[in-house]
């Protein structure tokens, strides 16, 4: 046990705890809080795979960009005194079941397959090489991605606004 | 498995939250909460793949598809946020069992 790995199982708790308040908390604000420490808790974990790169662009567009955007949705949709969500869950005994399941085929798999390894060191810098690459090698995925964020923008706009004008 | 945190470590964390994100997607009513469960399986992916390009054979590769994975997060809640918040002033309510014509 070096500090690395105390600082992975450190931050590998902070990011589950917050999960499992996520999906298991009775009122929505809080589950939305408790989604801005998991995603802290993500980047963080970013940084501990040396992807400094993503962990930066985690927290600017998660924390800074959809958090946002998810607290405003509950602000504007929640009516003031139905903070609490009663009776706001479908049956529990399947979703667990299901859940459970999951995640035991997934733990199974992932922890006895014999994954391919490189065994190399971890990157110095990333930024500069992971421009290299949208530039390259991912250029198309990068193009199509930029008219994806466009028309979303777009379509967004229009189907949030449509019914204001014309009240069916 | 041993204790040194190595490839396995991140997975079974990857593992965890994609569990968790699947468990609030299929038990809450909330649209937002679906939401927020969906974000959860989309970091567990990127944890995946950001893991496999740490210590698989994928190198920086892994990387630029998080990049890709984050932007689509980013259009997916704008687009669905927007949904919900029409469907709010349609219907008054963002519980998805609740939500069933496709008309007034």
């Amino acid at each position: 046990m070096n500090w690395y790995d105390i600082t992975f199982y450190a931050f590998a708790l902070v990011t589950i705890v917050s999960a499992i308040g996520v999906v298991f908390s009775r009122s929505i604000v809080y589950a939305a809080f408790s989604l801005l420490f998991a995603f802290f808790g993500v980047a963080a974990l970013y940084v501990l795979l040396a992807a400094d790169f993503i962990a930066i662009t985690q927290i600017l567009l998660y924390v800074g960009g959809i958090l946002v955007l998810i607290i405003f949705g509950i602000m504007l949709t929640s009516r003031a005194n139905s903070v609490e969500m009663k009776k706001g869950l479908l049956s529990i005994a399947p979703s667990v079941v299901l859940a459970g399941v999951i995640a035991g085929t997934l733990i199974g798999v992932l922890t006895t397959t014999k994954w391919p390894s490189a065994g190399t060191a971890p990157a110095e810098e990333t930024a500069k090489p992971i421009g290299a690459l949208l530039m390259t090698k991912f250029v198309l995925p990068f193009e199509l991605a930029s008219v994806l964020l466009l028309v979303a923008l777009v379509g967004a706009v229009i189907i949030a606004r449509r019914e204001k004008g014309r009240k069916a | 498995m041993s204790l040194h945190v190595e490839l396995g470590q991140f997975l079974v964390v990857s593992a965890i939250l994609f569990s968790l994100g699947i468990y609030g997607v299929i038990s809450r009513k909330n649209a937002i909460m679906v939401l927020m469960g969906i974000e959860l399986i989309l970091n567990a992916a990127n944890m995946n793949f950001i893991a496999f390009a740490r210590f698989g054979v994928m190198n920086l590769s892994g990387q630029v598809v998080a990049v890709f994975v984050i932007i689509l997060a980013a259009a997916e809640a704008a687009v669905l946020l927007a949904i919900v918040l029409n469907i709010y002033q349609q219907l008054n309510t963002v519980n998805v069992d609740e939500v069933d014509k496709l008309k007034n």
